[in-house]
């Protein structure tokens, strides 16, 4: 079963002669474990795809399946529970809460889904620790650089059972290898059987993922084929 | 990649036997480039013909002769550091090419030639980072070689989508696209792409 699965999704902004339409009939299954990322420039509908994808937006049409249960079916309150339990956002500007301090922040949407706040801190300490983050759990995101609240924000994503991990470039204005390593660490979260779609206009990002979607005008125009043996690539003419 | 001044490098660290340069010149460039060992003691030879190197003259040719640098070789070395390669001229690139004669043809959709030429890349970046996501991540010398295949793809995928939305632009602006041949630009400015 797929850990996420978009069927036909549409979405139309406005009315008549000033209706956008962001997405058209998008088709898109994500297994567990795997990393997917959706590329595209600015206005393809990249971003409109995966807030509709987390359930933070409403499609117009078509279906979103997590774990095999469609969206369309579910309550308000479902979709709520799913969204605090099940999926984890990342997001360009970090959006971290100034007032609390790292592990707080990272526990934060457990205990939001009713987890006693010292099980809840526990969890954010243990997620913090696997992105090598652990001693500054006690900082507040003004002390932190960006490379450390972008982790602080990943750890904040993959914190207890989340098993759909989202992020909408995640590297945001963070330099090269700090963006290395925020992917790094979305692809150990894949390997350890989390489902991963990061959109991104950055190919150095993309190609952190097992498949690349391209995204244009609201459709999916294209895709990458599974990658051969990277040995390959070891082959080469001698230098001169 | 000039194997002349990478053997120069290696021997500024200290006298070294020509199958130990081999290898370190293999392990060093993580091992991307691999160099026969004809190579290495054809270059030695000329290096010492040059006055770059020396060797010891009583040992025979082969593993047990060492080499070591002299001070000109330290020079050259250090001028060949600071020299900037030749950026100055810009390749024919084939990939331009193909993109601008897909403009200039009639049925040819250039948005999708485009979006083949940037799958392509995109496919053959996600290998390199395979290929550095399982590497251990304190080989240096492995990051930097495959950080530059990374950085020398992206350019060109980069070049795609400035093409491909310029290309879109165009064509909702005039429907019938015009080629680049009409261009305005002054010819001597466009013949800058010719210099290889």
């Amino acid at each position: 079963m797929s850990a996420l699965e978009l069927r036909g999704v549409s979405k139309v902004y406005g009315e008549g002669p000033i209706e956008v339409h962001a997405l058209r009939h998008v088709d898109l299954s994500v297994a567990p474990g795997e990393l997917i990322a959706v590329m595209g420039p600015s206005g393809s509908g990249k971003s409109t795809l995966l807030t509709i994808a987390g359930s933070l937006e409403e499609r117009s049409s078509g279906d979103v399946l997590i774990d095999g249960s469609a969206l369309s079916r579910m309550s308000r309150n479902q979709r709520a529970r799913l969204r605090r339990r099940s999926i984890g956002y990342v997001f360009q500007d970090f959006n971290l809460l100034a007032g609390l301090r790292a592990v707080e922040n990272v526990a934060l949407p457990l205990e939001l889904d009713g987890v006693a706040v010292k099980t809840a801190r526990r969890a954010g300490l243990e997620a913090l620790e696997q992105l090598g983050l652990a001693d500054r759990a006690s900082a507040y995101p003004d002390e932190l650089s960006g490379g450390e609240r972008q982790r602080v924000a990943v750890a904040r994503a993959i914190v207890g059972e989340r098993h759909l991990l989202l992020a909408d470039e995640p590297s945001g204005a963070l330099d090269s290898l700090n963006g290395e390593a925020v992917m790094r660490m979305i692809r150990a979260a894949c390997r350890r059987g989390v489902a991963g779609v990061v959109v991104t206009h950055d190919a150095q990002l993309a190609s952190w993922a097992d498949r690349v979607v391209f995204l244009r005008d609201g459709r999916v125009v294209d895709q990458t084929s599974p990658p051969p043996e990277p040995e390959s690539l070891l082959v080469h003419e001698p230098p001169r | 990649m000039s194997v002349r001044h990478a053997l120069l490098a290696l021997l500024s660290e200290g006298p070294k036997y020509g199958l130990q340069l081999r290898q370190e010149f293999e392990a060093r460039t993580g091992e991307v480039w691999p160099l026969n060992v004809g190579q290495v003691y054809t270059t030695l030879q000329r290096l010492e013909r040059d006055g770059l190197v020396e060797s010891d003259d009583s040992a025979e040719e082969g593993p047990q002769k060492a080499f070591r640098i002299t001070a000109d070789g330290a020079h050259e070395l250090g001028e060949w550091l600071r020299t900037p390669p030749d950026m100055a001229s810009p390749p024919r690139d084939e990939l331009v090419i193909k993109v601008m004669v897909a403009l200039g043809l009639h049925g040819v959709d250039v948005r999708e030639v485009v979006q083949v030429h940037r799958r392509h890349l995109v496919e053959l970046m996600q290998q390199w980072t395979r290929l550095k996501g399982d590497a251990d991540e304190h080989d240096v010398g492995f990051a930097l070689v495959v950080d530059a295949e990374l950085f020398r793809l992206e350019s060109l995928i980069r070049w795609l989508d400035a093409a491909d939305a310029r290309i879109a632009r165009l064509a909702t602006d005039v429907p019938e696209a015009m080629p680049a041949t009409t261009s305005s630009v002054p010819k001597a400015r466009r013949r800058v792409g010719s210099g290889r």
